[in-house]
């Protein structure tokens, strides 16, 4: 029950411009997704919404009501930060009941809400103890039930997960996940610079890059259509491969995008195919990259498995029919009818 | 760490050198201790080095007087100890003498003759016997010169003295009603002031602050004439408890702030920022997040300003004046050291009173100090 | 006894309770005049803001009117009252510093400070350097630094009766108590008036700063010295350079700016210092700086505020250059951090 609707957003730190007409509206209930380039402004951006920033101009609505001017703890909202900013001096009972505590809420009442919430993320045996005696997880646990506890309608997450280790990561990942299904009503916008986590939490993702958005869409729309270069290079990895020239002027573009999940290696030549020498080839076990120097510059072409072209050898590449993606001399995505 | 010891010929040296440093540092202040423990007639005449050896001083006494002299077998006798009446009360004689520019003719248990037949017989615990064949004439006793070995001995009579008939015990409870109140209200007015200039949203920060770090050097002589006449003018602030804590406050507060606000603008800004979106207010923050956080930094400042306070002379006199109601142990200190200047009982058992306390203070709390001494320097101050 | 116990610890109760009232006071009020609720109102919010513009300034108030009172409004006086005769009523120009710089004592003042200056941050600062490197090779070491550090607790009025204890002169024959002339005759020299030595006398003050002063400066430039990064004293014995001139010429370098730090706190410092001068001589002997001449001309028969305010603002002059290069300072490390 919380929509948030940004109109011609402007941030800037006295003649630096970080954000630049951002227009973006979020329905309720939505995970939204903030990815881009390091500095293009996705942290300004969630802490503008947040409140912690001003808005330089344009305005932020949360259920149609300008907030421009309201501060961050009457917003609504909850901010899940980087470092966790757990109070190091408070136990975590003291740190999940400090808004509460702030809004002045009964005790008994701030009890039964810390309880429940330590409940729900496993937290009861740890209440008592202080940040710095639990492990990474557990603290970034704290950190949401800091959140949760508040029951807030709008959730901000900056790059909860980037202090975790890979493994910890993929779980914490899919606990939130879980969390959002069991908060089928609450808003959330999270920030990050993993594809993977952004791919499979997102309901939308927002491209950011230098201020600017550059997309907004399903996960599947940007992957299968990106609306311009820079969205077809940041999404998906590796990155797709462009191409400029001869095979672009043959499809009536400026350039031509492949991804490299999309290219076929054969040993023989087909039409349409681009030949190459293998300059190296990456094998992961459950896929290989191959590396193809072409006249067309370096390209990348994925396999499943283990694949047997060896370094040196001639390859040809021919892209999937429909895979292609067109640009016109802006960057822009021409459609293909 | 003792195996690492190896007494090769440089790492002796470096060891020597370090001790002799050590030494030269300590020795000043050993020197006070020592005497201000020491009799007052053996600080006059001896070097404190030699307190803990048994030193030889000549002394001069007199026999008892004629009305104790008793008639044995023909000769008067008068018998006691040379030591009842001397200072010393026990001893042992190491020489004798009759005269005062040989108190050591004599060796302790013979027998010293004078020309008209009288004798003196001293024995080494002090006893003696003054004999003579005729009556003794009334007046005072023979004069005795001796030489005893005074074994080091130490007392607490110096400190007494001064504490409840020098005015140092008053002196003390002064100090102590300057310097609480002067250390704790620049903490406390420094840290919301310092809190202000590190997170809050104010315009001219960034001027306030270089205003505060210049403020850092100003000596504190160029404000005495004007505050004086401003207290004069004020009535109720001069001479009073509160004149002299403001002006603490006031001098303290550029390096409280600069310190403070260095700490307080070195934490985490998540914690600051979760801590509003968690609705709390400034106030609210400051106390629940940034004073318990800051605490390394408030007792490296509160121990600055404690020694600073207890130790200043200038400003307890030009603002607390020199009633001896109010002087503070500084003040008392350095008016004994015009008035009793040779009495050296007196004032190092003064100048101990007034170090004591913030070497205590010093050593107890030595670790945030320099913590402090780290933060307000190393940073660029 | 009690009765002044107590009166002391009432007063102490006062003074600081007044202060924590003053601030849980005026937040409370500011709390009551603008209120706000739980929800989410326009008035909350109004309120809110406002407060939040006021709150700093409560927090900032006290110690802006103390700094202004105690520091800033003095420094203008004090120029405006060295322009004016002794009591300060008639304006007479330059004629106060014309004064100064004719009188004997305040030449005798300048060059004793300008003795002080040369000598006793240099001192400290080197002695400082010394130590640190010393006591950092040895596994006693932090308990000598701490030895060597103590005195910075003790006053200077404290320091002063320590150090005329070790300068006490006895007629030659007698006995010395002083340890510095039991030490002169040990060695069978005759003992010395040090502190009324001429010329030399200076010294023998300026010793005590030094022994106050070098624990500062060996814990500051030890800490500088464990800062610099190991593999650059590898790399020089690598390169084979010795002990002497990895110091000189790896180590010294890289803590300049502590160094510089510390010559500059000592600088200031002894710019101030009054007590030491005032306790061991009152300026006899030649001894005079300019702090306590300040003080004498301010204090002592009858006052010349003038004269004194005028020898305050060359005091003033001479940190001027130290003070510019701590804000400039400052002002780059805050651009740099945050
Ligand atoms: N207080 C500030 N003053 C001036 N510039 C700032 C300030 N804060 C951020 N910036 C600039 O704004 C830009 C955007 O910063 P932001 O933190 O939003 O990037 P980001 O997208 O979150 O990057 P990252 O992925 O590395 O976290 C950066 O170029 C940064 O240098
Ligand atoms: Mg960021």
């Amino acid at each position: 029950m919380a929509d948030i609707k940004l109109t011609n957003l402007n941030k800037a730190y006295g003649a630096v411009h970080i954000l630049k007409d951002v227009n973006l509206e979020i329905r309720s209930g939505e995970f939204i997704v903030f990815v881009g380039p390091s500095g293009c402004g996705k942290s300004t951006l969630l802490r503008s919404i947040c409140g912690l920033e001003s808005i330089t101009s344009g305005t932020l609505e949360i259920d149609h009501a300008v907030v421009n001017e309201v501060p961050p703890s009457k917003r609504g909202i909850a901010m899940v930060f980087q470092s966790y900013a757990l109070y190091p001096h408070m136990s975590v009972y003291e740190n999940i009941s400090f808004a509460l505590e702030n809004q002045g809420v009964p005790r008994d009442e701030i009890r039964q809400r810390v309880e429940k919430v330590a409940d729900m993320l496993q937290l009861t045996p740890y209440l008592t103890r202080l940040p710095k005696a639990l492990s990474g997880g557990q603290r970034q646990r704290v950190a949401i039930g800091r959140a949760i506890v508040r029951g807030a309608k709008v959730f901000l997450f900056d790059e909860p997960l980037s202090n975790l280790d890979a493994a910890l990561r993929v779980a914490t990942r899919m606990e939130i996940a879980k969390l959002k299904r069991g908060m089928p009503e609450t808003t959330m916008i999270y920030v990050t610079h993993d594809q993977v986590e952004a791919m499979t939490l997102a309901d939308r993702i927002v491209v950011l890059q230098a201020g600017r958005v550059e997309q907004v869409g399903t996960p599947m729309e940007l992957y299968e259509r990106p609306g311009n270069l820079f969205v077809a290079g940041f999404i998906g990895s590796p990155k797709m491969n462009f191409m400029t020239g001869a095979p672009a002027d043959k499809m009536k573009c400026k350039t031509l995008g492949v991804r490299p999940e999309h290219l076929e290696i054969s040993a023989r030549p087909s039409p349409g195919s681009m030949s190459g020498k293998v300059e190296y080839a990456e094998i992961l076990g459950s896929d290989s990259f191959v590396y193809v120097a072409t006249g067309h510059g370096l390209i990348t072409a994925r396999e499943n498995g283990r694949t047997a072209v060896k370094t040196g050898d001639t390859v040809h590449l021919t892209p999937q029919a429909g895979h292609v993606h067109r640009f016109d001399e802006n960057g822009k995505r021409i459609e293909s009818k | 760490m003792w195996q690492r010891i190896r007494l090769e010929p440089s790492r002796f040296a470096l060891h020597l050198a370090v001790l002799l440093i050590v030494a030269m540092w300590t020795l000043p202040t050993a020197g006070l201790l020592v005497s201000s423990l020491r009799d007052k007639n053996l600080i006059a005449t001896s070097g404190w080095w030699t307190a803990l050896t048994t030193t030889v001083r000549s002394v001069q006494t007199r026999t008892k007087d004629a009305s104790a002299q008793v008639e044995q077998d023909g000769v008067f006798v008068i018998s006691g100890n040379l030591f009842d009446g001397s200072e010393e009360g026990t001893g042992t004689v190491a020489a004798f003498g009759t005269r005062v520019a040989k108190p050591d003719e004599f060796a302790p248990g013979s027998t010293a003759s004078y020309d008209d037949g009288r004798s003196l017989t001293v024995n080494a615990d002090g006893t003696y016997r003054y004999t003579s064949p005729v009556k003794f004439e009334e007046g005072r006793g023979q004069r005795v010169f001796f030489m005893t070995s005074v074994p080091p001995r130490f007392t607490t009579e110096n400190y007494s003295n001064v504490l409840f008939s020098q005015g140092i015990g008053r002196a003390f409870v002064n100090s102590l009603t300057v310097t609480i109140p002067a250390t704790i209200i620049p903490i406390l007015i420094a840290a919301f002031a310092a809190y202000a200039l590190a997170w809050m949203k104010i315009p001219a920060r960034g001027f306030m602050i270089s205003v505060v770090v210049g403020l850092l050097v100003v000596p504190l002589q160029m404000s005495l004439i004007p505050l004086l006449k401003l207290y004069n003018a004020s009535g109720f602030l001069s001479k009073t408890y509160l004149g002299i804590w403001l002006a603490h406050t006031g001098f303290g507060l550029p390096f409280a702030i600069y310190l403070l606000r260095s700490y307080i603008a070195g934490l985490p800004r998540d914690l600051i920022e979760s801590a509003q979106v968690d609705g709390a207010n400034d106030f609210k923050i400051f106390r629940r997040i940034i004073l318990p956080l800051s605490f390394p930094a408030l007792a490296s400042f509160a121990i600055f300003q404690f020694l600073w306070v207890w130790n200043d002379l200038l400003v307890a006199i030009v603002f607390l004046g020199t009633e001896p109601d109010k002087t503070v142990l500084t003040y008392q200190l350095n008016s004994l050291l015009g008035s009793r200047g040779g009495n050296w009982e007196i004032l190092t058992a003064s100048a101990f009173i007034t170090i004591i306390v913030p070497l205590i203070v010093f050593f107890s709390l030595q670790r945030y100090f320099v913590r402090g001494l780290l933060a307000g320097s190393v940073k660029g101050g | 006894m009690t009765m002044q116990l107590f009166s002391a610890f009432f007063t102490v109760l006062v003074g600081v309770g007044g202060c924590l009232a003053y601030f849980w006071g005026s937040n409370a009020l500011l709390d009551v005049l603008l209120p706000v609720s739980a929800r989410n109102d326009d008035r909350s919010i109004r309120n809110l803001r406002l407060q939040s513009t006021i709150r700093p300034w409560l927090f900032l108030l006290p110690a802006l009117i103390l700094l202004a009172i105690y520091l800033i409004y003095p420094v203008f006086q004090t120029l405006w009252l060295s322009f004016h005769d002794k009591a300060g009523d008639a304006f007479v120009g330059l004629d106060n510093y014309r004064w100064a710089f004719s009188d004997t004592g305040f030449r005798t003042s300048i060059f004793n400070n300008f003795l002080w200056l040369l000598v006793v941050p240099a001192a400290c600062t080197f002695l400082g350097l010394v130590i640190a490197v010393l006591t950092d090779r040895i596994f006693w070491g932090p308990v000598a630094k701490s030895f060597i550090f103590l005195p910075m607790a003790i006053s200077f009025v404290g320091a002063s009766v320590i150090w005329k204890f070790v300068y006490d002169y006895r007629g030659e024959g007698q006995e010395q108590i002083g340890i510095l002339n039991a030490i002169v005759e040990w060695f069978g020299g005759s003992p010395q008036v040090w502190i009324s030595m001429p010329f030399w006398n200076n010294f023998f003050l300026m010793v005590i700063l030094i022994w106050i002063q070098t624990g500062f400066a060996t814990v500051i430039l030890g800490a500088a010295l464990r800062g610099v990064p190991e593999d650059t004293l590898e790399a020089a014995v690598i390169d084979g350079a010795g002990p002497f001139k990895i110091f000189r010429r790896i180590m010294v370098p890289q803590i300049m700016p502590t160094i510089i730090v510390v010559w500059t706190t000592i600088t200031v410092l002894v710019l101030k210092v009054f007590d030491i001068v005032l306790t061991m001589t009152n300026g006899q002997w030649d001894t005079q700086v300019l702090a306590n001449l300040m003080f004498d001309w301010m204090f002592r028969g009858g006052g010349d505020f003038g004269r004194g305010a005028a020898i305050a603002i060359i005091i003033m002059i001479a940190v001027l250059p130290i003070m510019v290069w701590n804000i400039r300072q400052a002002n780059a490390e805050r651009k740099g951090g945050h």
